[in-house]
């Protein structure tokens, strides 16, 4: 064999002093809206990781995940509501229909290929929370508080924002725990498989359908979770705050700009998107004027133009070209051949 | 009675349809000479309502006077972006294709907050400002003008790919780009062009709009989606299918509106989208 | 009763929009059969390969596959019953390595990835690229890129294997080492339709011809009388 064993127990090692550091980092910092900025990076770290695996790794891009985490929050929202539900099977509850979606969507979305995938997932986040906002049962624009009166690990309800803080980073350990399993599995091979080359993976026994309806459905599970997890946070949702196409835009945005495909890539794109975000409020005022958007896109399509495996992607393509770089391959033109 | 309501939501359905047709053209055009989908069409349309704004605002021209000149920055804009943007990234991967046009449309969204403030703006007054009556039914002068400007412009447009040199080449390397090549068709001059013109019909369409909408750096999301469904219904890169799959989009989402609600028409017509894929992925008048 | 044929087509026919790609087609093979399919630009030999591999649905005819009718099916369906092929385009997977592409096409017969490697590292071998197992695919020649594509479809377990010019664009030496895999394959009781441009590397090797021209078969033989038949010379020099 090769030094793969060698690499995998340095990448464990990293693993685990990372998690430390997390773990540890709240003893460090006792303002809360520092706290609350680290919850941030968590949340949409999660929310990167998770979009990652549909759109990084099966290559299929989202642009309206803000379905599935809208649904996590209100499922697990009107669950607490109605039923008295705990959150913690409230997420559950809220994974499997965000799941139940991705299956009703994922199967006339598939169809399309690229930039109609996009596009039309947009259009069902859309027509989602246009049917929300106009929904009485779900109390539309007005929005949805959680019960106030409960409080304690039960009802997931704390004043502290430590408790937050932990609950996240355990539900992000998770997320990128399944992304992991997914990657070294025959699925995570699969998905890579479809991306390059979906014609090449059917003839190789690969139904895309079925595999993209899982990389869809594990996605939705995950990002719904993050929603529950947002409405416990903020004790109040409406269709502006969980089901906004902003939102969509800033799950893909993460795992884009941190690195498509990579496991800790959207980690990294989360830190950096929320540190843009935070520091273009505090210097341009409340919404930030657009110069977080304006910066972030530009990052966009730099990572786009420049290196199509974001941030992460560009420092390991620095690295390995240091040492003086491998022959560039013939590349063969790809034309339509299942045409006659 | 009932009647003459139905023929007034048939002419509105009708003019908003027109109007969905003028935008789609320019993202179906772009499409079907390169394959890309071009995410921030939305944007360039705001662009053309922000330049009609400022003509009247800075210089008092009137937006439909100011069309050309909103024709040509926007056709303008289309070139940059492409000689930028675009023309690094015809042989990336998809994903990077996706990202730099999702990117743009971020970029210009931001841009336009940046520079001209989150605000609606209108238009107060312009040279087609007004209502028009015929028998039973009224409508507004603006929608007419808009309706009948896309239907000049997709005419053009039409003809100029149909009947002129230029435009047998672009829609020559639309059909089959290595073809063309060896035809002698240089590609890059067509892709150029395709943006150009695609831009300037969002342009136009926005110089149109803006007679009669608000103008906010966000507008143009409320028009992309439907354009896109527009293209999907049309069939992908035809200019005739995205014209009459305007005015259908338009006649459903007036109709529905007014059957099932107003708040509910712009979900029907991202259903439809659903409904086509599902029935005939290939549109109405697709090829592939 | 025989036992079936390992393919059997049956007047198999296929238009795209009134434009005849295939007409008419029949032929059978046999288990480890070579069997080379050739015929001028545009006879319809992709067409048919797609057809075989469930990529097309015909227009008409039949297509059975050890006795069982597979007309229509699906790419996926088509591997799982033994049906590889490769693409005449190489569609190598970029972001992989070449061990990687070979592990997915094993996957096929087992999901498990130890397994899978270990299969996929014998097929490397077997078409001797065992040094560029930790190379990305991208980084291979064009003809490494196709012999990984044998490799990978030989690693999904096939008792039929489609191979679409994999000849072409080879030096002799290349061919020679071309031809020797496909008898080797042969040896591993596994048919090949060989679609080739390249004679002199498929016609020492196959057990039969099959010629198209126009879509339509006009000869169906052993190499030699394929290359006396008039038919054929016809086709071929009557461009």
């Amino acid at each position: 064999m090769t030094n793969g064993h060698v690499t995998d127990w340095r990448k464990a090692a990293g693993a685990v002093a990372l998690l430390a550091g997390a773990a540890l980092l709240p003893l460090l910092i006792s303002d809360p809206a520092r706290l609350n900025f680290l919850v941030l990076i968590l949340m949409a770290a999660q929310m990167g990781v998770a979009w990652n695996i549909v759109g990084g790794y099966a290559g299929q891009v989202s642009l309206g995940h803000a379905v599935f985490f809208g649904i996590g929050a209100y499922t697990s929202t009107m669950l607490a509501i109605g039923l008295g539900l705990t959150p913690w099977l409230g997420w559950l509850a809220g994974g499997a229909v965000a799941v139940l979606f991705a299956l009703a969507m994922g199967w006339p979305c598939f169809r399309l290929k690229g930039h109609y995938f996009a596009m039309a997932t947009i259009a069902v986040a859309e027509i989602v929370q246009i049917l929300v906002t106009n929904s009485e049962f779900l109390e539309g624009a007005v929005g949805l508080y959680l019960p106030m009166d409960r409080s304690g690990p039960a009802a997931m309800v704390f004043l502290s924002k430590l408790p937050y803080y932990y609950i996240i980073l355990g539900l992000l350990v998770v997320t990128v725990l399944v992304a992991w399993a997914i990657e070294r599995s025959h699925i995570g091979y699969y998905f890579r498989a479809i991306k390059d080359e979906p014609e090449a993976a059917r003839a190789l026994g690969v139904s895309l359908t079925r595999y993209k309806l899982i990389a869809l459905s594990v996605s939705a599970f995950l990002t719904a979770m993050g929603g529950s997890f947002y409405a416990q946070k903020e004790m109040f949702i409406d269709p502006g705050s969980v089901l906004a196409t902003s939102i969509s835009i800033k799950i893909a945005l993460v795992a884009i700009l941190g690195g498509v495909g990579t496991l800790l890539g959207p980690v990294l794109g989360a830190a950096i998107l929320i540190t843009i975000e935070e520091y273009s409020r505090t210097l341009f005022g409340s919404t930030g004027s657009g110069t977080d958007m304006i910066i972030y896109a530009a990052m966009i399509i730099l990572v786009a133009v420049f290196s199509p495996s974001g941030v992460l992607g560009l420092l390991s393509d620095l690295r390995r070209h240091l040492p003086g770089g491998g022959a560039k391959p013939k590349k063969a033109s790809k034309s339509a051949e299942i045409r006659p | 009675m009932t009647a003459d309501i139905l023929l007034q939501v048939l002419v509105s359905g009708l003019l908003i349809g027109l109007i969905y047709a003028l935008v789609a053209v320019g993202l179906t055009l772009i499409f079907g000479v390169m394959d890309i989908v071009n995410f921030a069409h939305g944007e360039f349309l705001m662009l053309g309502m922000y330049a009609s704004f400022w003509a009247f605002a800075l210089f008092a021209i009137d937006p439909v006077v100011a069309l050309p000149f909103t024709a040509l920055l926007l056709f303008a804009v289309g070139v940059i972006v492409y000689q930028t943007v675009i023309r690094r990234i015809l042989k990336a991967p998809m994903l990077s294709q996706i990202f730099a046009t999702f990117g743009l449309m971020i970029l210009l969204r931001g841009l336009a907050q940046f520079f001209w403030k989150p605000d609606h703006r209108l238009i107060p007054h312009t040279l087609v400002s007004g209502n028009v009556v015929l028998g039973p039914v009224q409508f507004g002068l603006p929608q007419v003008v808009a309706a009948l400007g896309a239907v000049g412009v997709t005419g053009a447009l039409w003809f100029f790919l149909h009947r002129t040199r230029l435009g047998t080449a672009l829609e020559a390397t639309a059909i089959d780009r290595e073809a063309a090549t060896l035809m002698g068709i240089d590609g890059q001059k067509m892709f150029a062009l395709a943006w150009g013109i695609g831009a300037a019909c969002a342009g136009i369409a926005g110089g149109l709009i803006a007679t009669f909408f608000p103008i906010f750096p966000e507008v143009g999301a409320s028009f992309i989606l439907i354009a896109f469904v527009v293209v999907v219904l049309g069939g992908f890169g035809s200019v005739t299918g995205a014209f009459l799959a305007g005015i259908i989009v338009g006649l459903i989402e007036v109709l529905g509106g007014f059957l099932i609600g107003p708040e509910y028409k712009t979900a029907l017509v991202l259903s439809l989208l659903l409904i086509v894929l599902l029935v005939r992925p290939k549109g109405l008048l697709g090829k592939a | 009763m025989n036992a079936p044929h390992l393919l059997a087509v049956d007047g198999l026919g296929k238009s795209f929009d009134g434009l005849v790609a295939n007409r008419d087609i029949s032929f059978v093979i046999h288990a480890a059969e070579i069997v080379g399919l050739i015929g001028p630009n545009g006879a319809g030999k992709t067409t048919l390969f797609n057809c075989l591999a469930g990529f097309h649905t015909p227009t008409s005819g039949r297509i059975a596959f050890e006795g069982r009718d597979i007309t229509g099916t699906t790419p996926e369906a088509a591997a799982a019953l033994g049906i590889a092929r490769t693409f005449q385009i190489v569609r190598v997977f970029q972001s992989m390595t070449a061990l990687e592409n070979v592990m997915v096409g094993a996957m096929l017969r087992n999901k498990r990835v130890p397994e899978a490697r270990r299969k996929a590292e014998a097929e490397l071998a077997f078409v001797g690229l065992t040094h560029r197992a930790d190379s990305p695919a991208s980084d291979l020649t064009v003809s490494e890129q196709k012999r990984l594509e044998v490799a990978r479809a030989l690693a999904t377990g096939p008792k039929l294997i489609l191979l679409d010019e994999v000849m072409a664009g080879l030096n002799p030496t290349e061919v020679r080492e071309a031809s020797q895999l496909v008898h080797r394959i042969h040896r591993r009781g596994i048919a090949s339709i060989i679609v080739e441009h390249v004679m002199e590397g498929i016609m020492p090797i196959a057990h039969r011809m099959l010629v198209l021209d126009y879509g339509a078969k006009i000869a169906d033989g052993t190499p030699a009388e394929i290359a006396e038949n008039p038919a054929v010379i016809a086709a071929y020099l009557g461009e």
